[in-house]
């Protein structure tokens, strides 16, 4: 085999720039083969460029023109290759790969996700040839129950016993649909998988179809997601010329169809009702359940929905069998789970790592804790419907019921690490804003309730907050759960009350001090220049965009209190940290 | 408007349908063909494929109020998407926004005079590694602060 060197082209990989090292290599005339992949998950280093040759595949990261130049150099000369910025060997790497399990993430960032014969190379399509050439429908239901794997889209409900409620329905035909919503915001899991594993997805539902007698499968992607969609098409269109998608997959006389639905931007048609209202052309307002959609979903007909990650885990589990899986445990959490890592945290990306270990060992040794310094203060978990946990909670093990208890949810897998300058009444507020927006309205308390409560958040960070709002806020959130129909309504005030359980004091901050500690809600600080620390350069006054600080070069700077917008934008600028917020 | 856009508009409907298919379950790539070909819904077309799939034009209209992807106002040459997810929320999206917009003196959902951008937000581009992020068109741009995005927009209103 010749060389080959990869690019890593994710959209997270393309937009830090991937694509132009791809052109500069393709132009290169490199004498070794230009290949590409997905996202490795190791977003903190991107872009991201691998080079194979007899003696493995060694990553590099940081790769910026210069350093593309000096690869293209050492690939072509067939010298030494360059020692710096391997990303895997590095400690770095290390301490970020080391903890990983990965089985749903296995081929992201391996594979060329547009080629059906790299997936299959990697063991691609051997669990389901497995199922329909030596197993029954209620084996694989069986094992799929054996695995114990759970829902990865929120609930966490187990997959086994959802399949065994579409395989007992009477109605023909059946449906599957995979979730590919991925609609909370600061997540990224699903994503990932759809652009670097498309097969994975189409395998996992092939084998739910076969278990269940399913004929019918949409994956419902967000609109926001083109190259997922895009490569998803592609893959449809691979694996029924292959004879793996289509009529009489196989030879046998088991047949799936399956297409792609493309979201329009609602947040709500996450939820099954409203996603399948959504398939059917509709509004997408959830419904009452029962009936559920194993006894009438799409079209009235029996459906399934499962998340895009956990059809990920199955080929897995089919090929490798149910213990294979199973053996990552932690008290009643199976398996694996994928999280994306975003906010003030070194190492933002996507990793997989098994139940059990703790929220500290993710974000402070995979994701090397905080990017900027400064304390870290708190993980949002599980996105509009989840909570803040605070650092002093840190400890606590990934499983479903020890996240459940602090308030919070295992939700999707989106953590946004926040540190000491994150307000948590400004983020409160922020969900608040987000659940309100996204209400579909049928639910008086979810459509104005939430209304109500974001109002006073408002209120609150704008420093004209009252002292009983927070029994109001707290009243509130409990009309607003108590009465509405679905998850978003039911949820939405979790991110106010895990705030408000363990930032109680930051409230207290803003409604009695009128202060806010974190220095984020505009009403209620101001920006100072500190005479000691200003040098004069003049950098903040070319900076700020109303032109409100003045003051001769070399001499202290002043800033016009009157019209200055509080952008911050001076503070970003000051190589000096010479501007306060007060 | 003439009898001749009449027409035009009627047989682009037809060209729609036919692409896409005309049974219920389709209202909604209707819709989004003809934001992909347009920007936004023009009201003529709209109700011209309406009548081409025999659905009250308040079906679709319902539809297309309910989602946010879909406009109803032509919109500018470059659209500008600021992501306000939460990652790009905490990475200050909200200075990004502002300098966008005390730039080309428009808020979200608004066309500059000159036609040459359009301001939305979203609410995750799925690009949380690279936050603060702000699509333009088709590209995503990451890490960004004020004075970045200052030059990007510039490249484009140089006619980028
Ligand atoms: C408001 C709301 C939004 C949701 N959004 C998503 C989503 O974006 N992706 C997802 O997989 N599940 C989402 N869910 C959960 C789904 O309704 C459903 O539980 C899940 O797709 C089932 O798949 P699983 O059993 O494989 O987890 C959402 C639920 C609610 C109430
Ligand atoms: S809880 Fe909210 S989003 Fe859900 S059905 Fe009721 S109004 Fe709609
Ligand atoms: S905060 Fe913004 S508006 Fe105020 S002085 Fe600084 S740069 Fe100017
Ligand atoms: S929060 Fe902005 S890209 Fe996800």
């Amino acid at each position: 085999m010749g060389n080959r060197v990869i690019v890593g082209m994710g959209s997270c990989g393309i937009a830090a720039g991937a694509k132009a090292v791809y052109d500069q290599l393709e132009k290169a005339d490199l004498g070794a083969e230009l290949c590409m992949t997905s996202c490795v998950g190791m977003c903190y280093a991107e872009p991201i460029v691998e080079v194979e040759n007899e003696a493995g595949r060694i990553m590099y990261g940081y790769v910026d023109s210069k350093f593309a130049e000096v690869l293209i150099q050492s690939v072509k000369s067939g010298s030494e290759l360059p020692a710096e910025n391997r990303i895997k060997e590095d400690e770095e790497g290390k301490k970020y790969l080391d903890r990983q399990v990965k089985i749903a993430l296995k081929n992201c960032g391996v594979i060329d996700p547009e080629s059906i014969d790299e997936y299959i190379a990697e063991g691609g399509y051997e669990g389901i040839k497995k199922c329909i050439s030596s197993m029954k429908p209620e084996e694989v239901i069986e094992a799929v129950k054996e695995s114990g794997l759970r829902g990865r889209g929120g609930a966490g409900f187990t997959t086994g016993v959802k399949w065994s409620f579409l395989a007992g329905a009477k109605n023909n035909p059946k449906y599957l649909v995979c979730n590919a919503d991925e609609g909370d915001p600061g997540a990224f899991m699903d994503r990932a998988v759809l652009e670097g594993d498309p097969h994975a997805v189409i395998e996992g539902m092939l084998t739910a179809a076969y278990a269940t007698g399913a004929s019918f499968g949409y994956v419902y992607c967000r609109a926001e997601y083109p190259l997922a969609i895009k490569r998803l098409e592609k893959a449809i269109v691979d694996a029924k010329a292959k004879n793996l998608l289509g009529d009489n997959i196989l030879g046998s006389d088991f047949s799936f169809n399956l297409k792609v639905k493309e979201g329009a931007g609602a947040f709500v048609c996450g939820e099954e009702t409203a996603l399948m209202a959504s398939i059917e052309g509709r509004r997408g307002m959830p419904a009452l359940r029962p009936p559920f959609p194993a006894e009438a979903g799409i079209n009235a007909k029996p459906t399934n929905i499962n998340n895009v990650e956990t059809y990920a885990n199955v080929p897995f589990i089919m090929r490798e069998g149910p213990a294979a899986f199973n053996k990552y445990r932690y008290e009643k959490s199976i398996g694996t789970k994928v999280f994306a890592l975003a906010g003030k945290i070194k190492r933002v990306g996507l990793v997989e790592v098994p139940m059990g270990l703790t929220l500290r060992e993710v974000i402070e040794e995979i994701g090397g804790g905080s990017s900027t310094g400064r304390p870290l203060k708190a993980v949002q978990m599980g996105g509009p419907a989840g909570g803040c946990i605070p650092e002093s909670l840190f400890d606590t093990p990934i499983d479903y019921d020890a996240i459940n208890a602090t308030g919070a949810i295992m939700g999707s897998g989106g953590m946004v690490v926040m540190d000491d300058q994150t307000c948590m009444v400004d983020v409160a507020r922020y969900f608040l804003n987000f659940t309100q927006k996204e209400s579909c309205g049928k639910c008086t308390f979810c459509r104005i309730g939430t209304k109500r409560m974001l109002e006073i958040l408002t209120r609150i960070t704008e420093g004209k907050g009252v002292e009983s709002d927070i029994s109001l806020l707290e009243e509130l959130a409990g009309h607003v759960s108590k009465t509405s129909l679905c998850g978003l309504g039911q949820l939405a005030p979790n991110p106010v009350l895990t705030t408000l359980k363990y930032f109680r004091d930051e409230y207290e901050a803003h409604i009695k001090d009128k202060k806010c500690p974190a220095g984020v809600c505009k009403p209620l600080i101001t920006f100072k220049i500190n005479p000691d620390k200003c040098v004069g350069c003049t950098a903040c006054a070319k900076a700020c965009p109303t032109k409100c600080i003045s003051g001769e070069r070399k001499e202290v700077h002043v800033i016009d209190q009157e019209k200055c917008v509080k952008c911050g934008i001076c503070r970003d600028t000051c190589k000096f940290d010479a501007i306060d917020i007060d | 408007m003439s009898c001749a856009d009449c027409g035009n508009i009627a047989k682009e409907a037809r060209e729609i349908v036919a692409e896409v298919g005309s049974e219920p379950e389709k209202v909604i790539p209707l819709l989004q063909e003809i934001q992909n070909r347009h920007g936004y819904l023009s009201q003529e077309l709209v109700e011209a494929v309406a009548e081409e799939i025999k659905l009250p034009v308040s079906r679709l209209y319902g539809v297309a109020t309910f989602y946010s992807q879909f406009r109803f106002e032509p919109i500018g040459k470059n659209l500008i998407k600021v992501c306000k997810g939460t990652a790009c929320h905490v990475a200050g999206a909200e200075k990004v926004y502002s300098i966008i917009s005390e730039k080309l003196g428009i808020e979200e959902g608004e066309t500059t005079d000159d036609q040459l951008f359009t301001l939305e937000s979203v609410a995750c581009l799925g690009c949380c590694s690279l936050a603060p992020v702000v699509m333009i068109n088709d590209s995503i741009y990451g890490k960004l602060n004020p004075a970045k995005m200052g030059k990007i927009l510039k490249e484009y209103a140089d006619g980028k």
